[in-house]
């Protein structure tokens, strides 16, 4: 637990980095790294898929973007045009809903919470004899929740597709030599 | 990039690496951490690191864009697939026990490729991202 506190002390500090600095650069990197911290307390916590998809994406892939965008729009933060009290307000009032809402969840690692009590007893005792797959949450996602990755791989795609459709240059499909 | 040394030499040695790591992640994940999506990134980072090493236009030989927006489709073509393979054997959709000759293998294959198909559209769609994003500015042009 102590490690824990450690960690998530120190992404308190980098998000309060985030918000102070003004250079857009090293507001990337700060990025990367609240997200490699985020990727260690999942370790930590024993969610190792979860670490290497937050590792993975969240510190390499969308660095490397933000890194690519950047290099479009330019590295300095622009002047904001009016004074950001009111979306200071909405920023803190929304904070305190929040905050106000973990109160009503249960205790960390409660085994009683619903989330430990519904479902997940019959996966964790039945997934290696109905699947033969060894590693529960692959079980879970691909076989007992294989709706819910169609969804996910459907909003990835879709995704890549308004990409495409908003950046795409439409004079690169008349080039000689392509669609041969 | 392309004319420093250190960065070639070391991308070079490490790519295979991660093409290799990638596989690992995709074909082991019934037994250890990870599966498509990781696989997916960790292969589309790969490219990546190719194409700023090396420039855009020798990662868009290597990985040409129309090879990238067909995988970005078949990835959930074949997810899709797999769900239309259990109605056809007389199951429901996204039904994996009808797909082998017991449900265990049933499993394991519907398994298998659900999370091929997952690795081809993340990887594909991060890949076309980065190439959309890179092609805008003429850094990587080089």
């Amino acid at each position: 637990m102590l490690i824990i506190a450690v960690l998530l002390t120190l992404m308190a500090a980098v998000a309060v980095a985030v918000a102070v600095q003004r250079n857009l650069f090293s507001v990337v990197v700060l990025g990367g790294i609240y997200s490699f911290l985020m990727a260690t307390v999942l370790v930590a916590l024993d969610a190792v898929d979860v670490a290497m998809t937050e590792a993975s994406v969240g510190a390499g892939i969308s660095t490397v973007l933000l890194l690519g965008a950047l290099y479009l729009c330019g590295g300095g933060e622009a002047k904001p045009l009016a004074r950001p009290w009111l979306p200071l307000a909405v920023a803190l009032v929304i904070a305190g809903a929040l905050a106000y809402g973990t109160l009503g969840l249960p205790a960390f690692s409660d085994p009683q919470a619903p989330i430990h009590t519904h479902v997940v007893p019959r996966y964790l005792s039945a997934a290696l004899a109905e699947t033969g797959v060894p590693n529960v949450v692959t079980a879970v996602l691909a076989s007992y929740r294989g709706y819910d990755t169609l969804g996910e791989t459907t909003v990835v795609f879709t995704a890549g597709v308004g990409v495409i459709a908003l950046l795409r240059r439409i004079g690169r499909r008349k080039k000689p030599g392509r669609g041969q | 990039m392309k004319r420093l040394i250190v960065l070639r030499v070391v991308a070079k040695m490490l790519i295979p690496f991660m093409l290799l790591f990638a596989l690992y992640v995709q074909f082991h994940g019934d037994f250890s951490p990870g599966g498509g999506f990781q696989a997916g990134v960790i292969g589309a980072a790969a490219i990546i690191l190719y194409a700023l090493i090396f420039g855009l236009p020798a990662a868009r030989r290597l990985v040409p864009e129309r090879l990238v927006e067909t995988l970005l489709g078949a990835g959930v073509l074949l997810y899709g697939g797999v769900g239309l393979a259990g109605i056809a054997l007389g199951g429901n959709y996204l039904d994996y026990f009808v797909l082998g000759r017991d449900p265990v293998s049933g499993q394991h294959r519907g398994i298998f490729w659900v999370e091929v198909g997952v690795a081809l559209t993340v990887s594909a769609v991060m890949l076309e991202i980065f190439y959309l994003f890179a092609g805008r500015g003429h850094r990587f042009d080089e």
